[in-house]
């Protein structure tokens, strides 16, 4: 197919229709509104670095950016953590492998703000019952303060995601060749030795992409951050995209909120690029 | 013998673990099924008496047939969409070796970078003044946030199928989409599979861009409507439970279905 044949544009043109349309056009109408006092409504006029010059001084954003990183960077080690040992479980000998599996990945399928309905009531019904019926203090009043939050988001989204990046961890840990493990053994390496050596040097690819999807994914988040605690209490735990469709949509400041949707882009982008960065240095290196 | 013991320990920690997993799975579902009052007096223990009335009251609050009418509606229109259209792109991008293909490849995996939030205001904005923010700009939005993963998903399976394929149906007389049509697009069918089950949990699930889009007139999916009720019903939890547990029946009798489809497709999909 040549690209002066119609039919190579006639393929190609609703897809590429679609996306500029929907991702690439709103993109660089977002850059330029950045720059600009637009409300949504009315006819905007240039501003400069008047949006991004503001948001500096903004405490809520500022705060909700950190607090994105910190839940995201606990969330990417727990996950992870969490991800690797059921990925271990499941490949082992034991019988019960399929179902558990099965049982780990279900969360991954319902939406996140099911979910955060559900733990909703785990955290504030049910811990606060337990801790009354066993007298243990740190399990009532769940949800009320910014620590609880904090920990019931992350423990959310490692109960939602583990299942996911097990998957993964066990595309990986299948290729580990099984002789070379039973060499090792009958050659007399005990189970770190056989860790350390040979099957972590094998699913190091995985950690890459595991690491790169939990954060991005962990910092994206907003569904669960809605159902879960609503920014609550007194927007604590807001997380970056939370505010900025507060920003826009419940404030109506559309300028600032979309210089705030630029700098998480870049962020965003950072992370990914990274990301893409070290995948193709490790393919120079194999 | 150390090795038995061993595999029952790992046995033994793995089934604690799968019960600690579905948890809060149960105290939805028994929570569902009791009274108002006995969730506060009881939260734990499966109920004293059997009540099926939250889940008829809430069945009807969320007009479910209708909802998950909607939402089977978007979710199946969009992803076919999306894949027919994606294969479409991908195998003319495969089948030419110029540079401008390349670019084109190029644009299509860089948007993958490009997150939803960062464009959804512009969006909502354009889509609002061309008076498309219901069910059509809803599934034609779900086309340009899909098509890139899934051309590049495509473009990966078209390596491996033979040019030669296309060139001898060329000489039997096909035209160019007859080729597409009747010899590529069903070649294609384990990557579909993949790609339709990576688009459905995706569309199922979301709330954020519907509920930007539609709803106010009958045609909310299952998140946005529950999302609606849960903000009527927040002191009611044996309704709002019994709401989560309409919810999600659907979902979890799909899983047990398709479950080897669905690990494999989500796994593929993360992997590549």
């Amino acid at each position: 197919m040549k690209s002066k044949d119609f039919s190579f544009w006639l393929f190609l043109s609703p897809a590429m229709i679609g996306l500029g349309l929907v991702v690439l056009i709103p993109l660089l109408y977002g850059f330029y509104y950045s720059f600009t006092d637009w409300d949504g409504v009315n006819q905007t006029e240039f501003i400069g670095m008047r949006n991004y010059i503001n948001i500096l001084s903004d405490q809520d954003f500022l705060y909700s950016l950190w607090f994105t990183f910190k839940f995201s960077i606990v969330s990417v080690i727990v996950i992870n953590v969490m991800g690797l040992g059921l990925a271990m479980l499941v490949t082992s000998y034991i019988k019960s492998k399929n179902i558990l599996r099965t049982i780990f990945f279900m969360p991954n399928l319902i939406g996140g703000l099911i979910l955060g309905f559900i733990w909703q009531f785990v955290f504030t019904k049910v811990f606060d019952a337990v801790g009354r019926m066993t007298g243990i203090g740190w399990l009532q009043g769940w949800l009320s303060d910014t620590q609880t939050g904090f920990w019931g988001m992350v423990i959310l989204m490692s109960w939602q995601m583990a299942g996911y990046i097990m998957i993964i961890y066990i595309a990986y840990l299948e290729n580990v060749p099984k002789d070379l493990l039973e060499a090792a053994e009958i050659d007399g390496a005990n189970a770190i030795q056989r860790f350390r050596n040979i099957t972590f040097p094998l699913v190091a690819p995985a950690f890459t992409v595991s690491l790169f999807l939990t954060l991005s994914n962990a910092f994206k988040i907003y569904d669960q951050n809605l159902s879960l605690t609503n920014g609550g209490p007194f927007n604590s735990t807001t997380m970056v995209s939370m505010d900025i469709v507060d920003t826009a949509f419940k404030m109506n400041q559309m300028a600032s909120a979309q210089a705030k949707a630029v700098i998480f882009f870049m962020i965003v982008a950072i992370i990914s690029l990274t990301q893409v960065y070290i995948n193709k240095k490790r393919e120079v290196e194999m | 013998m150390q090795k038995t013991r061993k595999r029952y320990i790992f046995e033994i920690i793995g089934i604690l673990l799968a019960l600690l997993w579905i948890s809060p799975f149960y105290l939805m579902i028994v929570n569902a099924i009791k009274t108002k009052r006995e969730i506060f007096t009881n939260t734990v223990k499966p109920p004293e008496e059997f009540t099926f009335e939250n889940f008829i009251q809430a069945f009807e609050e969320l007009s479910f047939v209708q909802t998950f009418f909607n939402s089977v509606l978007v979710t199946i229109l969009s992803v076919a969409v999306i894949l027919f259209l994606s294969a479409l792109a991908a195998y003319a991008l495969s089948r030419n070796g110029s540079k401008i293909s390349g670019f084109i490849f190029f644009i299509f995996v860089a948007a993958m970078l490009i997150p939803f939030q960062s464009v959804m205001i512009p969006l909502v904005s354009l889509f609002g003044k061309a008076d498309m923010l219901n069910f059509y700009g809803l599934i034609f939005m779900y086309l340009g946030f899909g098509c890139s993963l899934s051309i590049f998903l495509y473009h990966g399976a078209l390596k491996g199928i033979s040019k030669s394929l296309d060139e001898a149906a060329t000489i039997d007389g096909c035209n160019k989409f007859q080729v597409f049509w009747y010899i590529i697009f069903p070649l294609l069918k384990p990557i579909s599979v993949t790609v339709g089950i990576l688009n459905v949990i995706w569309i199922w699930n979301d709330f954020l861009l519907p509920s930007l889009v539609i709803g106010g007139d009958g045609t909310e999916t299952i998140p946005l409507k529950l999302f609606n009720f849960f903000g009527q019903y927040t002191k009611q939890w044996h309704l709002a439970l019994a709401g989560l547990t309409i919810s999600i029946i659907p979902v979890i009798i799909a899983y047990f279905v398709a479950q080897k489809h669905i690990i494999k497709g989500v796994s593929e999909g993360a992997v590549k």
